[in-house]
């Protein structure tokens, strides 16, 4: 166990600091962290998909707080979260079904549940969410019980008598974990392919002769026309220097670097250049419910005008950035001011600055991140395939369970059931 | 201790695993400056809060997260305080870098600190030197490289000192930090630094460089717009420097000079200029003014309140810089404008306003209070109609209802203000007695009643707050009815200068004066500067001159002064001849004069003293100038061998008679055939000077006109004279 608090202590303080760039590297770090910290859980052998749920919504809970802009971590946290409930349901309805046809051979069981377990999951957790969308008074007592045993049966008491009776139990303890942990490993395995993925596309959208607009730097969106211009396309790339980090300049740098005709234009020069354009694609920091991005900032500016000149505007995304939270949550931190010095420099102004003087008082402000409403975006790639800005809410149905939406919550909502 | 000492042996030996060596550091807990009482009398500096953050913690953060792994702490003043923070807060728990406290009562200054580390030989090799009061988000890494680097190439690199560019205001020759105008020159090429003098003079507006530095240093540049931020990459040489030169107590008044003016042992000091990064020290509450608004400019970034949070609960940024934390209760009709900061718990009543300031936690704020540029600490209870102005407000104070605190106010731990009371400008007010035993000037800086007093604290809190109570029920309270708190008097020369290291803005007169004496000062500088007219001169030597020419000008003047009353005091306490020529000789050494600079001098006092003498006539004036020249002869004519002597004086007494002592005009000829009777100048002198004088205005001919039968006469005789030599040479020779 401190093995796991260190391990969270670490990635809390790098996520505070600001150590780690980048949503997927983020992604993937929390996730890996996640399943050290499932696969170290000691479960009790009732409700160990409570216990489970409530160790990770724990550490969700400090490591969104460590950095609320990151919103991969966030979503990771449910998507591990939504895992568990997942398994722990199939696992249900397999012994249920177990019970219910025993006569039937394991090895037909075995292999339908191999066949498709997530889907499955996946179509019993839609079933239940329909019906459970608010969380009713009736789930939120029955969790009081889980959670007030749940302490309960891991503590020694409970440990004794547990290991008499655990020869049969303990295999389906095993299962749950194992089968977390396996949907979770996939789920790493999804986030650091899902470059790949979204390139595999990359023919479906990138013609001949066709003139590519992109701002700032974006892993995937270098990846993306790497593939295209390996698939013997030949196209040209503007890439817009994206103000005030200049990651444009990377990409170029990148993009020359493995043969594609590039070229570098100022972010004022968007407007000028977009009537060339066929196409526009960028990254994404994070793509929310309704369809909205959160950008680097001046993608909302390359969005308006794409729209004037009816060029197509297409955002890369892996399935890691979708959140399932609304841009209007007060929960969603939509932006960060990064410093100013990377506007201008300290020492030439430092006179203006010098308010005790009364030399004037210069405000500098530089944020990180735009956003662009889902009205401007004409087509989202994810490693599942391409979707309409509408369809958000359903690929969001898919990933997350709607009890995890607020992870933050819990604590609030556990002492009013304390004092019910 | 045995283990660690081992390893630094044999990394001595081995130079490769010199890598291997922890990145360490040391942060001096303690400022050794009284700069910030009375506040620090009950708390240490590096505690107190910065935007709601004990200062110690932006410290320990940075180093942190630019990769040092082994820190150690020095406390010193509240020692126990410190320690006791450190164990509570997390900071001695952490992973991958290690926090280690080292305590010690008696060290009165950075130097002493410094030499009670080496005692203890920890350290191994290069390390980072700061003090707890560093603000900063710069990377090490670059500027470590440089360091190791020139380590590598010369072993006498012991110091890479952090800089960065910040303009001073040229009006009050002040940073924004409010720290004094910071001088320094550096090599461009090799960035070394030469030169550095943070108190120069400003009255006399000039700058003294040595002449070898232009003369070692084929190119410098001197900068003025350059800041100070008091991080140092030192090599451990630093440590034994210190020990043994058992007299350096400030790091750079005495190390940083005494390195520099050291060229027996060569060590260097190189500097590593910051750009994009911040670094700042805060040293006065006008720092701390300066360095809390960067902070909520957000250009310490990550090290801002919504991002830095130390277990506190969260706070959020809205827009305009206003930062919120999630549990406080605001009224409706309260404002909150822009760059402000309110901590957690904190209550605001109706009809508020708070303008960019920063309010700690569980504050009460009543209604229709206005609060503008204040820094407000935890739990403190400001009563209705309150009124405070760019004022410092420690813990637990209480301000009565209707209290107006004015501009610079700084109020110390738990004083209450009386209902209705002012409390007049840049006053400081605390619960204990101001000490009485403060020495002023040079002494306050380094005055070890900061850890006497420090440890009194620790040791018998108890007792000084019954002591404290006992005065407070005094009848006459300087703080309104039910008031509690001193007021502390500023220390002499201090109200003078009390708008400068204030958190209140400059009063805009006082700008406005010091932009006044500044163009005064710049017309009296065209006046009488001489610029050399085109940039064909070597830059060096037009430095050099420029120096020298303003430098003598002040100094011939003091010089003179000095002679005048030397000759005086010889003349009226009978003081023999020879003792007169050894204290004018003595002096000629101190200013660096040369020998006919003396004789001017002499003869100015001795011509002056003749005057100063009762006298009805100018023949009575004649009489005393006679008087005076026989007794004093020898005093006269010891600086009188050369041609250029003799010459200095009668264009001294040509001065004279122009300006000051218009008696002596009628009198010229007949003191200057006097002087050469008596062998003071001979003939030679004359001649010269009616030569320099050739080319002179009119007006400046007077004189010479005056002489003019004198002179041929003199003329004459030197021809003849010269005659008779030339007879006697060709006598020998032929």
């Amino acid at each position: 166990m401190p093995d796991v608090q260190t391990l969270v202590n670490d990635f809390v303080n790098k996520l505070k600091k600001r150590k780690i760039e980048g949503s997927q590297a983020t992604a993937k770090l929390t996730a890996e962290l996640l399943r050290s910290v499932i696969s170290q859980q000691r479960v009790p052998h009732t409700n160990q998909a409570t216990a489970l749920i409530h160790a990770v919504r724990a550490i969700g809970e400090q490591l969104i707080a460590a950095n609320p802009v990151e919103l991969a971590v966030g979503n990771i946290v449910r998507r591990v979260l939504h895992i568990i409930r997942e398994e722990d349901l199939s696992l249900a309805t397999a012994a249920m079904a177990g019970l219910g046809v025993s006569a039937a051979s394991d090895d037909e069981d075995d292999e339908e549940r191999d066949e498709n377990p997530v889907l499955s999951a996946a179509a019993v957790a839609a079933a239940a969410r329909s019906t459970l969308r608010p969380p009713s008074l009736q789930t939120l007592l029955e969790d009081t019980s889980d959670s007030v045993a749940a302490p309960h049966t891991s503590s020694s008491g409970g440990e004794s008598d547990g290991r008499s009776r655990s020869i049969e139990k303990g295999s389906r303890v095993r299962k749950l974990k194992h089968d977390v942990i396996e949907a979770v490993n996939e789920l790493i395995q999804d986030i650091s392919t899902c470059y790949e993925q979204i390139a595999e596309q990359a023919v479906e959208h990138i013609h001949h002769n066709e003139v590519i607009l992109t701002l700032g730097s974006s892993k995937t969106v270098l990846e993306f026309l790497y593939t295209a211009k390996e698939k013997q396309r030949s196209f040209k790339v503007f890439v817009a220097e994206g103000a005030p980090r200049y990651q444009g300049h990377i990409l170029a740098k990148e993009l020359a670097a493995r043969g594609l005709q590039t070229t570098v234009i100022s972010d004022s020069a968007v407007f000028a250049l977009i009537s060339r354009v066929n196409m526009v694609i960028v990254g994404a920091h994070a793509v929310m419910a309704n369809g909205g991005v959160i950008a680097p900032v001046g993608l909302n500016m390359v969005a308006l005008a794409a729209q004037r000149h009816a060029v197509p505007f297409v955002v890369l995304a892996g399935s890691h950035k979708l959140c399932p939270l609304y841009p209007h949550n007060p929960e969603v931190l939509l932006n960060e001011l990064r410093s100013p010095s990377e506007l201008l420099d300290f020492g030439e102004f430092s006179d203006c600055m010098d308010s005790a003087s009364g030399a004037g008082s210069l405000h500098v402000v530089n944020p990180t991140f735009d956003y662009v409403p889902p009205k401007f975006v004409s087509l989202f790639i994810t490693d599942t395939g391409g979707h309409n800005p509408s369809y958000m809410y359903r690929l969001i149905a898919d990933y997350y369970s709607a009890d995890d939406l607020v992870v933050k919550r819990r604590p609030i909502t556990g002492s009013c059931r304390c004092s019910v | 201790m045995g283990a660690q000492k081992k390893s630094g042996a044999r990394v001595s030996e081995d130079p490769d695993e010199l890598v291997r060596i922890p990145l360490q550091a040391i942060l001096l807990a303690d400022s050794f400056t009284t700069k910030f009482r009375p506040i620090t009398l009950e708390r240490p500096k590096v505690l107190l809060p910065l935007v709601n953050v004990p200062m110690i913690n932006y410290a320990l953060t940075w180093l942190e997260s630019a990769g040092v792994e082994e820190v150690f702490v020095f406390c010193c003043s509240h020692s126990k305080q410190v320690i006791n923070y450190l164990e509570k807060s997390e900071w001695l728990s952490q992973p991958s870098f290690t926090v280690t406290t080292i305590e010690s009562q008696n060290s009165v200054s950075a130097g002493d600190a410094l030499r009670v580390i080496y005692e203890r030989n920890v350290i191994q090799g290069d390390f980072v030197l700061i003090s707890g009061d560093t603000v900063s988000n710069m990377s090490l890494t670059q500027a470590l490289l440089e360091h190791k680097e020139r380590r590598k190439k010369d072993n006498n690199a012991v110091m890479t000192m952090v800089i960065k560019r910040s303009k001073p205001n040229p009006a009050i020759h002040q940073s924004r930090l409010g720290t004094d105008e910071l001088f320094m020159a550096i090599d461009p090429n090799t960035k070394q630094l030469v030169y550095y003098e943070d108190r120069a003079d400003q009255s006399r507006g000039t700058l003294q460089l040595d002449k070898s530095l232009l003369v070692d240093n084929p190119s410098l540049s001197l900068h003025h717009d350059k800041q100070d931020c008091y991080i140092d990459i030192c090599s451990p040489e630093v440590l034994s420097l210190f020990t043994d030169n058992f007299d350096y107590q400030h790091l750079r008044r005495h190390f940083v000079k005494g390195l520099l003016l050291d060229d027996i042992m060569g060590y260097k000091i190189f500097v590593h200029e910051i750009h994009s990064d911040y670094a700042a020290r805060i040293d006065n509450f006008r720092s701390y003014d300066t360095v809390s608004k960067d902070i909520i400019h957000r250009w310490t970034y990550p090290l801002v309140p919504d991002v830095m949070n130390f277990g506190h609960t969260a706070t959020k940024l809205e827009r305009q810089g206003m930062y919120r934390a999630l549990e406080i209760s605001q009224s409706q009709s309260a404002v909150i404008g822009p760059f402000t900061v309110i901590g957690s718990g904190t209550k605001i009543g109706n009809n508020s306003k708070i303008l960019n300031s920063v309010i700690g936690e569980g504050c009460k704020i009543g209604s229709n209070v206005i609060i503008e540029g204040c820094y407000i600490w935890d739990n403190i209870i400001i009563e209705d109609g309150c009124k405070l102005q760019h004022a410092i407000v420690c813990d637990g104070v209480i301000i009565k209802s209707g209290a107006v605190l004015e501009p610079g106010v700084i109020l110390s731990f738990k004083v209450v203000v009386g209902p209705e009371f002012v409390v007049p400008a840049y006053s400081q007010v605390s619960l204990f007695q101001q000490p009485i035993e403060e020495d002023s000037d040079e002494e306050l800086e380094y005055a070890d009643s900061t850890s006497v007093i420090g440890s009194q604290v620790d040791k018998s809190d108890v007792e000084i707050a019954s002591k404290v109570l006992e005065t407070n029920f005094s009848p006459a309270s300087q703080l309104g009815v039910g008031g509690a708190g001193h007021v502390w008097s500023t220390c002499e020369g201090g109200l003078e200068e009390e708008w400068r290291h204030s958190v209140a803005p400059i009063p805009k007169d006082k700008i406005q004066e010091a932009i006044k004496t500044m163009e005064d000062d710049m017309e009296f500088a065209t006046d009488d500067v001489f610029l050399p007219p085109s940039g064909e001169l070597k830059p060096n030597s037009n430095d050099s001159d420029d120096d020298d020419h303003e430098d003598s000008r002040d100094d011939s003047y003091y010089f003179e002064k000095e002679v005048e009353a030397t000759f005086l005091r010889a003349v009226h306490e009978n003081i023999q001849e020879s003792h007169l020529i050894l204290e004018i000789n003595s002096l000629k050494l101190s200013y660096n004069k040369e020998t006919s600079d003396c004789a001017g001098a002499l003869f100015y006092a001795m011509m002056k003293y003749a005057l100063d003498i009762p006298h009805s006539s100018s023949d009575g004036l004649l009489q005393n100038v006679q008087g005076v020249f026989t007794k004093w002869k020898k005093a006269l004519t010891s600086y009188l061998n050369g041609n250029d002597e003799q010459i200095e004086v009668i264009l001294k007494f040509e001065e004279m008679c122009l300006e000051s002592a218009k008696e002596f005009a009628t009198l010229f000829t007949t003191i200057l055939h006097h002087l050469y009777n008596d062998d003071f100048v001979e003939e030679n002198a004359i001649l010269s000077w009616e030569d320099e004088k050739k080319d002179a205005d009119e007006a400046d001919k007077v004189f010479v006109k005056q002489a003019q039968k004198f002179i041929q006469v003199r003329n004459h005789c030197l021809f003849f004279h010269t005659n008779r030599t030339r007879f006697y040479a060709t006598c020998v020779f032929g």
